[in-house]
C-alpha cells in the first residue's frame, strides 16, 4: 500500500525557511500545515479513535559537524583526527567525522581525506533492500556499502548508487556539487572507474 | 573506548539480594484498536497480581517506586507517556521514572528497579514496559525506528532499520558463515523454531508452523535478511515486581533471585574500533589467537560480527553471580532474536559458543526444548516463548516479557500460564490441538538478554531459584 504524498512545487514554495541571526534561529514563512482530524470507525460504524495528521519541520544544528556536511557540496570528504599527544588514540582518523576524540574528548583536527577515499576505499560489507521507511529519498533498491579507508579506524556507511556491491570491491565517492541538500546523501558511492557521464544528476567526482 | 581501566571492569557488588516476586503480560498483537495503552498495561499488572493470588489493589500496596519502559514517544504521540500510565495505574504520588534504551528498554527498566531495591531506597518496585506500534502506518513506523539510528549519518539512508542490521548479517555470513548455504539454513532454523514455539504461547502474535524452505523463500527485506528472519512489530505490555528478601517473602513463598548487569557500544556500527576480546570465565586468550586464520576477517573485533555490549553485560553478570560456563550453569535462555543473524551473534557474545562457532548451538540441537537430533531435552533451550520473531517485539515490554518467561519456567508454572484454556479464549486465539507444555523440567537458573539498536545497549538478567544460587559471585 503506497501511502506517500510528495509535496507539490507550489506546496514546497510556501514552506518556511530558517536563518541564524545574532546567534538565534529566525524562522520565516509558513511552518504548520494544519489538516483536520478524521474519525476511525469499525465495520459497524462504532467510533474507535481519530487520525491526528500533522506537518512539522524540525530545526536542527550540525554544530561542529557542519564542515563535513558543507564540504560534500564542494566535492570534499572531511574526516577528523585526534592530535592530542597525550591520548592513547593519538593519530586516529575518524570517519564518520567525530568532533571530539572519543577517548580524550579533545577537539579533533579536521582533515581532508578526499584523495584517500578516491584511491583506496573498499567495501567492508553491504546490503540491498527494496523496502524503505517513510520519507526515503533514495531510489530503490537501496544498496548500502560500509566503506573502509586506509588509515581510518572506523567504517563509514554509504549508499552505492551504481553497480552491484561486493565485499572487497573498490569504490569511489561522488558528491552533489550542484544544488546540494547538505545531508549525508550528498555523498554517494560508485564502483571505481565508473564513467563520469553515468553519474546521477547533480553529482560529480 | 578500546581499553579498560580496572575501575571500569569492576564487578558490581550489590548491597543486598534482590528478588523477582511476580510478573505479568498482556496479549501481544500487531494492532489493538480496541484498547488504549493504559488498558494493556493494566492487563499485564492484573496478571502479575493474580500470579501471586493478590488483587491489583493488594499488590499496589507494596509498591514504593515505579520504573516505566517505553521506547518511542513518537509511536504514541505522547510525551511523558509514563506519567499517563502511572496515573492510570493509580500509583500517584509515588516516585516514578521513565526509561529509554531502544530495544533494551525492558531490560534497562528492570536494571533500574533492581538497583533501587539493592540500594535500600525501596523495598518493592514496579518495572512496567509497553509499546504500541500500531498508531502509525507501517512505513512511518519503520521511519520512526530508523530514527533510533544516527539521524544525520544513517537514517537518511533508506529510513529502514533492518538495513543497518543486514550489513552485519552480510559480514557475519562472509566471515564466520563462510558464505555457506548450510549456514543460511541454520539461520532459517532459528525462525522455524521460534515461530513454532510461539504456537504454544497464547500471548504470541506470530505463531507459525513453517519450514526452512518457507523462510528461505519469504520476501527479501534487506538482503540477506528475509521477512521470516525478522522480528515482529507489536503492541503489548509486560511488568515485573522486584523486592528485597523480607518483602518478597511477605508477598509470596516463591520469589526468585534476580541479578542484572548492562553494557553498551556505539550507536553507529560505523564507529566500532578494533580491540581485544574481553574474555568470559569459560574462555581463554589462546583460543582466539588463530581466529583470523580460521575465519579470515574474524580477527577484527568486535567488527561487524559481534555485539560488544552483550559481551560486556555478560562479562559483569556472570562474575556477579558466579557463572563459569553458561551452558552448564543455566537451564534456559531468552535471547533478543530481533533477526536470526543477531541471535547467532549473541550466542557467541554471551559465551554459549566461542566466537565463530555460534551456528553449532543450533546445529547440535542444544537450543531446542527437545533436541531434534537425539529426542532428549535440549542442553540449553532458547526462546521457548517464541522470542521476538514468534512472540512479540513491543519494544518497551520485550525485555520484561523475556524475564517473566524465564521466571515462569523456574517457578515451574510455564504450563499453567500458557496452557490455560480461558486465557486462549480471552485472547481470542485458538489453542493448537497439538499444544505442548514447553516447561523446562527442573529449571533452576535462566538468563535473558535485552538488546538495543545494532548493539548500543544490552542488559543481561540472571534468574536463580533461591535454593540453587550459584557460589563464587560477588553477592
Amino acid at each position: 500500500m503506497k501511502m506517500e504524498h510528495k509535496a507539490s512545487a507550489e506546496e514546497d514554495s510556501k514552506r518556511g525557511t530558517v536563518k541564524v541571526v545574532n546567534g538565534r534561529y529566525k524562522p520565516s514563512g509558513l511552518f504548520h500545515f494544519i489538516s483536520p482530524n478524521t474519525p476511525i470507525k469499525d465495520e459497524t460504524g462504532k467510533l474507535m479513535g481519530i487520525t491526528n495528521p500533522r506537518d512539522m519541520t524540525f530545526i536542527h544544528s550540525y554544530g561542529g559537524e557542519a564542515i563535513f556536511f558543507e564540504s560534500m557540496g564542494l566535492g570534499k570528504l572531511m574526516a577528523s583526527r585526534c592530535d592530542n599527544p597525550d591520548c592513547e588514540s593519538k593519530g586516529s582518523i575518524f570517519m564518520p567525522f567525530r568532533i571530539h576524540c572519543p577517548d580524550c574528548l579533545f577537539k579533533n583536527t579536521v582533515v581532508d581525506i578526499t584523495e584517500r577515499a578516491k584511491k583506496n576505499a573498499i567495501v567492508h560489507s553491504f546490503m540491498i533492500t527494496e523496502r524503505t521507511g517513510a520519507f526515503n529519498t533514495l531510489p530503490t533498491p537501496i544498496k548500502f556499502v560500509n566503506v573502509e579507508f586506509e588509515g581510518v579506524c572506523t567504517i563509514l556507511m554509504g549508499a552505492l548508487i551504481r553497480g552491484e556491491p561486493k565485499i572487497g570491491m573498490r569504490v569511489v565517492p561522488i558528491f552533489k556539487t550542484k544544488n546540494p541538500d547538505y545531508i549525508i546523501t550528498d555523498m554517494l558511492w560508485v564502483p571505481a572507474d565508473w564513467p563520469t557521464e553515468d553519474l546521477p544528476e547533480g553529482y560529480t567526482y | 573506548m578500546i581499553t579498560f581501566s580496572d575501575k571500569q571492569l569492576k564487578i558490581p557488588k550489590m548491597s543486598k539480594p534482590v528478588y523477582l516476586v511476580t510478573g505479568g503480560m498482556s496479549k501481544f498483537a500487531r494492532a489493538m484498536p480496541e484498547k488504549r495503552t493504559e488498558e494493556i498495561c493494566i492487563d499485564a499488572m492484573t496478571e502479575a497480581a493474580k500470579f501471586i493470588d493478590m488483587t491489583p489493589a493488594q499488590l499496589k500496596k507494596y509498591i514504593h517506586t515505579c520504573y516505566y519502559g517505553h521506547f518511542a514517544d513518537h509511536f504514541g504521540d505522547q510525551l511523558l507517556g509514563e506519567s499517563v500510565i502511572h496515573d492510570r495505574l493509580g500509583l500517584d504520588p509515588l516516585g516514578n521514572c521513565g526509561v529509554k534504551t531502544g530495544g533494551a528498554t525492558g531490560g534497562t527498566t528492570f536494571w533500574e528497579a533492581y538497583k533501587t531495591i539493592a540500594s535500600g531506597y525501596s523495598d518493592c518496585a514496579l518495572a512496567m514496559g509497553w509499546e504500541r506500534m500500531d498508531e502509525v502506518p507501517t512505513d512511518e513506523g519503520n521511519n520512526l525506528i530508523s530514527c533510533a539510528a544516527d539521524k544525520d549519518w544513517e537514517t537518511p539512508m533508506g529510513h529502514i532499520y533492518t538495513g543497518y542490521y543486514a550489513v552485519m548479517a552480510q559480514k557475519y555470513w562472509q566471515v564466520f558463515g563462510k558464505q555457506e548455504e548450510s549456514f543460511r539454513k541454520t539461520m532459517a532454523e532459528i525462525a522455524v523454531k521460534n515461530r513454532g514455539y510461539a504456537r504454544m504461547n497464547p500471548h504470541a502474535q506470530g505463531p507459525m508452523d513453517i519450514t526452512v524452505e518457507d523462510v528461505l523463500n519469504s520476501p527479501i527485506v534487506a538482503h540477506p535478511l528475509r521477512a521470516l528472519d525478522c522480528c515482529l512489530m507489536s503492541v503489548g505490555a509486560a511488568c515485573g515486581i522486584l523486592a528485597d528478601e523480607k518483602t518478597a517473602y511477605e508477598m509470596t513463598d516463591n520469589p526468585l533471585r534476580i541479578d542484572l548487569a548492562a553494557g553498551s557500544h556505539t550507536l553507529r556500527v560505523a564507529d566500532r574500533r578494533n580491540m581485544e576480546i574481553p574474555l568470559l570465565p569459560n574462555e581463554t586468550k589462546e583460543q582466539y589467537a588463530d581466529l583470523g586464520q580460521r575465519f579470515p576477517g574474524g580477527d577484527r573485533y568486535p567488527g561487524f560480527t559481534g555485539f560488544l555490549a552483550a559481551r560486556m553485560a555478560s562479562y559483569y553478570a556472570y562474575r556477579m553471580v558466579g557463572i563459569q560456563d553458561p551452558t552448564k550453569d543455566l537451564d534456559l535462555v531468552e535471547l533478543h532474536d530481533a533477526f536470526t543473524i543477531s541471535d547467532i551473534q549473541t550466542y557467541e557474545d554471551i559465551g554459549i559458543r566461542p566466537y565463530g562457532e555460534g551456528r553449532t548451538y543450533v546445529e547440535s540441537g542444544d537450543c531446542y526444548h527437545t533436541n531434534p537430533n537425539t529426542g532428549e531435552p535440549g542442553k540449553l533451550p532458547a526462546n521457548l516463548s517464541g522470542g521476538l520473531i514468534g512472540n512479540m517485539h513491543a519494544v518497551g515490554a520485550t525485555g520484561i516479557m523475556q524475564i517473566i518467561e524465564v521466571g515462569q519456567h523456574i517457578w515451574n508454572r510455564w504450563g499453567e500460564m500458557h496452557g490455560d484454556e480461558a486465557k486462549w479464549e480471552r485472547f481470542d486465539r485458538e489453542k493448537p490441538k497439538d499444544w505442548k507444555n514447553l516447561q523446562v523440567h527442573g529449571a533452576k537458573r535462566g538468563l535473558a538478554i535485552s538488546h538495543a539498536g545494532v548493539g548500543s545497549h544490552v542488559t543481561c538478567t540472571i534468574l536463580q531459584h533461591p535454593d540453587h544460587v550459584l557460589e563464587g559471585g560477588t553477592l
